[in-house]
C-alpha cells in the first residue's frame, strides 16, 4: 500500500507538473495577444496584427497540449484518488464542473473562431473573439485555484457524523481568501513566463538580423510586461500568499523558510542546506531578522519553527520543499533584475545596440517555467502530509483497489507518451518560429 | 433532487455521445469516404471547429458526475482504471492527429496522422461501446462501494467479468456502427460532389450492420439484465424513448435514401438520443450494478453530495447550459454551409 500511494503521488505529480507547462503559457499569451490586437486596433498598426497571428499559432499548439495534458488530471481524481474523490468530490467537484461548463465550453468555441473566423468576424469581431479566449482561459484557472484553495485552506463545509464533508457555503468555498492571492499571484506567474518567452523570440530574431520590425515589437512588449509583471508577481500577490501560509499553515512557512527553531527576531535564510539529521541549515547564508519583519512587520515579533509542531504534521519532505521555494524566490529576484535593466536600457535607448542584453533575453525564457514549476511544488509539497489541510491526509486518499503496479504501469506509459510529446512540441515550435511571423500571413478563411 | 441530477447527466452524456460521435464517426470512416488526401483535408476541417468543443461536453460531464454523484465518480473511475487511462492516450493521440497534421506539408507526415485519428476514434467508439455493456451488465461492486475490473476473464459476464466479454463487445458492435453511420451522415450532408455521395453510400450500408447489432443486443440485453424492461411497464411514458430511437432508425434509412442527408444526421442523431434515454430510464434509480450482491448497487441516493450543494449547482450549471447551448448555436451558425475544398496548407 506504502507504494502503491507512492506511485499514485509522483503520477499525479509528474501528469500536472507537465501539464502546466502549457497552460502557463497560453493563459499569458492570451493576454498578450489581446493587447497585441488592440494595439492594432487603435495605432492601426498592421504589424501587430500579424504578430498576434504568429503568437496565435504558437498559442494554437500550447492549447493542444494543454488540453491534451489537462484531461487526464480529471480523470485522475477519480482513478487514483477515489477516497479523496468520495470525500471532497461534492466540494471541488463544483468548481470542476464550472470550469468545464463556464470556461471550457467559452474557450473552445471561440478559440475556433479565433483561429479560424478572421474574416468572416471582421477586425473588432476577432478582437472580441481573442477576448473571449483570453477570458475563458483566465476564468478557467480562477475555478481550478478554487479548487486547489480548498484543499489548502478548508472553507464553507461541515464534517458530517460518518466522517464525509459537506458543501455548507457557496460563496464562502467560491470566494475563499486564499483563492484570491493564490489566483492573483498565479496568473501573473504566467505572465512572467509568456513575456519572456515572446522577448525571447524577439531578441532571437534580433540577433540573427530578420523579422526586425517583429523582433522590436516582440522585445518591447515582452520586456514591458514582464517588468510589470514580475515586480507585481513578488509584490503584494506573493508577498500575501506567504502571509496567508504564515497564518493558517504556519508549520509549512518554518519548513519552507528552513526555521527549525522558534525564534524572536527570526533571520531570512538566503541559500543554506537543510539537515534533517541535525535539524539545523548547513552553511547558511542569512540576513538577521528579516523572516520577522517579512511576516509580521516586525523585527522582533517571534516565528514559529519546526519545533512548535508535532512531528506528524511536518511536510513530509521538507529539503524538496525548502530548495522549490528557494529557488521560486531565487528566479523571481532574478526576473525583477533583468526586466528592470531591459527597461533602463530602452530608456536610455540603448536596448537594441545591447547585444549582451538580448543574449541574456534570448536565453531567459526557460527560468520562469522552472520558477512557476517550482512555486507549485511549494504550494502541494508545502500542504503535505494533508491532502486536504487539517481534515484529510494524502495516505487516506488513494484508490482501494488500484495496484502499485497497475499505477506503476500507467506512470511509466505516461511519460513515455509525454517524451512524444515534448519531441513533437520542440519539433513544431521551432519550426514556427523558424518560418517566422511573415510565414502564411492571408488570415484564413 | 437526485433525479434532476440523474436526468441532467443523461443529457449531458447523450449530447457528448451525439456531438463528438459524428467526428468520431467521421474519424472512423476517414479512409473509407475520404479516398485522397484532399477528401481527408476536407473531412478534418468539416470537423476542425467543433471536435474540441464536442469533447469538453465529456468534461463538462464528468465534472457534473464529480460534484452531484462523487462515490459513483470515484467508484467507476477507479474501477475502470486500465480502460479510462487507456482511453486517456488515446484521447491524447488522436487529438494531435488533427491537430498536428496541417502543420507539415509532407505526405508521409500527413499519413501517419490520418491513420492515427482514425484509429483512434475507432478505439474510443470501441472504449464507448464497452462502457455502455458495462453498466447494463453490473461490475464486481464490494461492500465498500469499490471495484476493479481487469480488461478480460473468460469472456463471459458472470460475477467477475472483465471489461470486454461477449456481452460487452456486442454493444461495442452496435457504438461503432452507429456511429459510422452518424459521422457519415454529418460528412454527407457537409460536403458534396464524390465525397458527399460515398458518405451517403457508406451510411446506407452500415445502417445494415446497425440493425442487425441493434436487434441482437435487444436480445441479448434481458438475458444478461433481467427486469431491464420491468420500469417501462410501471411508467409506460417512458415509452416514447422507445419510439424515439425507433423514428431514428427508420428515419436515417429513408432520409438517406431520398438524399436528404441534414434530416438523416438528425435522424442518427434522434437514434442515439433515444437509445441513451431508454438506458437511462430502464437504469433509473440504479447508478451503476453490482454482479456480485444487488444490496451493494450504487444508486442516485446512495452516491449523491449534499443537498444544499447539489441545490446550488442548479444556479450555475442551468445558466452555465444555455451558455454553452448558444455558443455552439453561433459556432454552427458562423461556420454553417459545405465545404468542399480546402486549400494545402490551410486549417486542419
Amino acid at each position: 500500500m506504502e507504494t502503491a500511494l507512492t506511485l499514485h503521488r509522483l503520477q499525479f505529480a509528474f501528469t500536472i507538473m507537465y501539464h502546466y507547462l502549457f497552460p502557463q503559457l497560453t493563459m499569458g499569451l492570451a493576454l498578450l495577444i489581446v493587447i497585441m490586437k488592440g494595439l492594432a486596433l487603435w495605432k492601426k498598426d498592421e504589424l501587430y496584427n500579424r504578430s498576434a497571428r504568429f503568437w496565435a499559432k504558437i498559442f494554437a499548439i500550447n492549447f493542444a497540449m494543454g488540453v491534451v495534458t489537462g484531461i487526464p488530471m480529471e480523470f485522475q481524481f477519480g482513478t487514483n484518488w477515489a477516497k479523496f474523490s468520495t470525500f471532497a468530490g461534492g466540494i471541488i467537484g463544483q468548481t470542476l464542473a464550472m470550469e468545464g461548463v463556464f470556461a471550457f465550453f467559452l474557450e473552445s468555441s471561440f478559440l475556433g473562431l479565433f483561429l479560424f473566423g478572421e474574416k468572416k468576424l471582421g477586425p473588432r469581431g476577432h478582437f472580441f473573439a481573442a477576448f473571449m479566449v483570453f477570458l475563458g482561459s483566465w476564468l478557467s484557472g480562477y475555478f481550478i485555484i478554487v479548487t486547489n484553495a480548498w484543499m489548502q485552506h478548508p472553507v464553507g463545509y461541515s464534517l458530517d457524523a460518518e466522517g464525509q464533508v459537506h458543501l455548507t457555503d457557496f460563496w464562502a468555498f467560491l470566494l475563499n481568501p486564499w483563492a484570491l492571492w493564490q489566483y492573483l499571484h498565479n496568473m501573473l506567474g504566467a505572465v512572467v513566463t509568456s513575456s519572456f518567452v515572446v522577448a525571447a523570440v524577439g531578441a532571437f530574431y534580433w540577433l540573427t538580423g530578420q523579422h526586425l520590425e517583429y523582433a522590436r515589437r516582440f522585445l518591447r512588449l515582452g520586456l514591458a510586461s514582464a517588468a510589470v509583471s514580475s515586480l507585481l508577481v513578488a509584490f503584494p500577490t506573493g508577498d500575501m500568499q506567504g502571509k496567508m501560509v504564515a497564518k493558517h499553515q504556519p508549520v509549512t512557512l518554518a519548513a519552507m523558510e528552513g526555521l527549525f527553531q522558534t525564534k524572536e527576531g527570526a533571520e531570512l535564510i538566503l541559500i543554506g542546506q537543510p539537515d534533517m539529521e541535525n535539524l539545523r541549515i548547513d552553511n547558511p547564508i542569512h540576513i538577521p531578522n528579516l523572516l520577522s519583519f517579512l511576516t509580521y512587520h516586525r523585527w522582533k515579533a517571534e516565528v514559529k519553527g519546526l519545533d512548535a509542531f508535532p512531528r506528524d504534521v511536518w511536510p513530509d519532505n521538507i529539503p524538496l520543499l525548502y530548495y522549490a521555494y528557494h529557488i521560486m524566490v531565487g528566479l523571481g529576484t532574478i526576473f525583477i533584475a533583468v526586466a528592470a535593466l531591459g527597461m533602463l536600457l530602452w530608456w536610455r535607448q540603448r536596448l537594441f545596440d545591447s547585444r549582451w542584453y538580448l543574449w541574456i533575453v534570448m536565453l531567459s525564457f526557460p527560468f520562469p517555467y522552472i520558477a512557476n514549476t517550482a512555486g507549485w511544488m511549494t504550494a502541494e509539497l508545502g500542504r503535505q502530509p494533508w491532502l486536504v489541510y487539517g481534515v484529510l491526509r494524502t495516505a487516506d486518499g488513494a484508490s482501494p483497489l488500484v495496484s502499485g503496479g497497475n499505477a506503476l504501469f500507467t506512470l511509466l506509459g505516461f511519460m513515455g507518451i509525454y517524451a512524444t510529446l515534448s519531441l513533437l512540441f520542440v519539433f513544431l515550435i521551432l519550426r514556427e518560429v523558424s518560418h517566422g511571423p511573415d510565414h502564411v500571413q492571408q488570415p484564413l478563411p | 433532487m437526485e433525479t434532476f441530477w440523474y436526468i441532467a447527466l443523461s443529457f449531458m452524456f447523450i449530447m457528448y455521445v451525439i456531438l463528438d460521435g459524428f467526428d468520431l464517426g467521421a474519424g472512423i470512416v476517414h479512409f473509407w469516404v475520404g479516398r485522397t488526401e484532399g477528401d481527408r483535408r476536407i473531412i478534418l476541417n468539416a470537423i476542425g471547429p467543433y471536435w474540441d468543443g464536442n469533447e469538453v461536453w465529456l468534461i463538462a460531464a464528468g465534472g457534473t458526475l464529480y460534484f452531484a454523484f462523487p462515490k459513483l465518480y470515484a467508484a467507476s473511475f477507479s474501477g475502470f482504471y486500465l480502460p479510462l487511462i487507456l482511453v486517456l492516450w488515446v484521447l491524447i493521440l488522436r487529438a494531435l492527429g488533427i491537430e498536428l497534421r496541417h502543420h507539415v506539408q509532407h505526405l508521409m507526415w500527413k499519413a501517419f496522422w490520418d491513420r492515427t485519428f482514425s484509429v483512434g476514434s475507432l478505439l474510443l467508439t470501441v472504449f464507448l461501446g464497452a462502457a455502455l455493456g458495462n453498466i447494463i451488465r453490473g461490475v464486481p461492486l464490494n461492500q465498500d462501494g469499490y471495484f476493479f475490473v481487469p480488461l478480460w476473464t473468460n469472456f463471459l459476464p458472470g460475477p467477475h467479468p472483465g471489461v470486454l466479454d461477449w456481452f460487452t463487445l456486442l454493444f461495442v458492435a452496435v457504438a461503432v456502427s452507429t456511429l459510422t453511420v452518424h459521422g457519415a451522415h454529418y460528412l454527407a450532408f457537409k460536403t458534396g460532389g464524390e465525397l458527399q455521395q460515398r458518405a451517403a453510400r457508406v451510411a446506407g450500408r452500415a445502417w445494415w450492420g446497425l440493425t442487425v447489432c441493434s436487434v441482437l443486443a435487444l436480445v441479448a440485453t434481458p438475458a444478461v439484465r433481467p427486469g431491464f424492461w420491468a420500469r417501462f411497464g410501471e411508467h409506460p411514458w417512458g415509452g416514447a424513448f422507445v419510439l424515439l430511437s425507433l423514428a431514428g432508425w427508420l428515419g436515417m434509412y429513408a432520409f438517406n435514401r431520398k438524399g436528404e442527408h441534414f434530416r438523416a444526421f438528425l435522424a442518427s442523431a434522434a437514434f442515439i438520443a433515444g437509445m441513451g434515454a431508454v438506458t437511462a430510464f430502464a437504469h433509473y434509480p440504479v447508478t451503476l450494478y453490482s454482479s456480485v450482491n444487488p444490496a451493494w448497487n450504487l444508486t442516485v441516493h446512495n452516491t449523491a453530495a449534499g443537498a444544499y450543494g447539489l441545490k446550488i449547482g442548479l444556479l450555475w450549471w442551468i445558466p452555465g447550459i444555455l451558455l454553452a447551448c448558444a455558443y455552439f448555436a453561433y459556432l454552427f451558425y458562423i461556420f454553417r454551409g459545405k465545404i468542399t475544398s480546402v486549400p494545402e496548407d490551410a486549417g486542419y
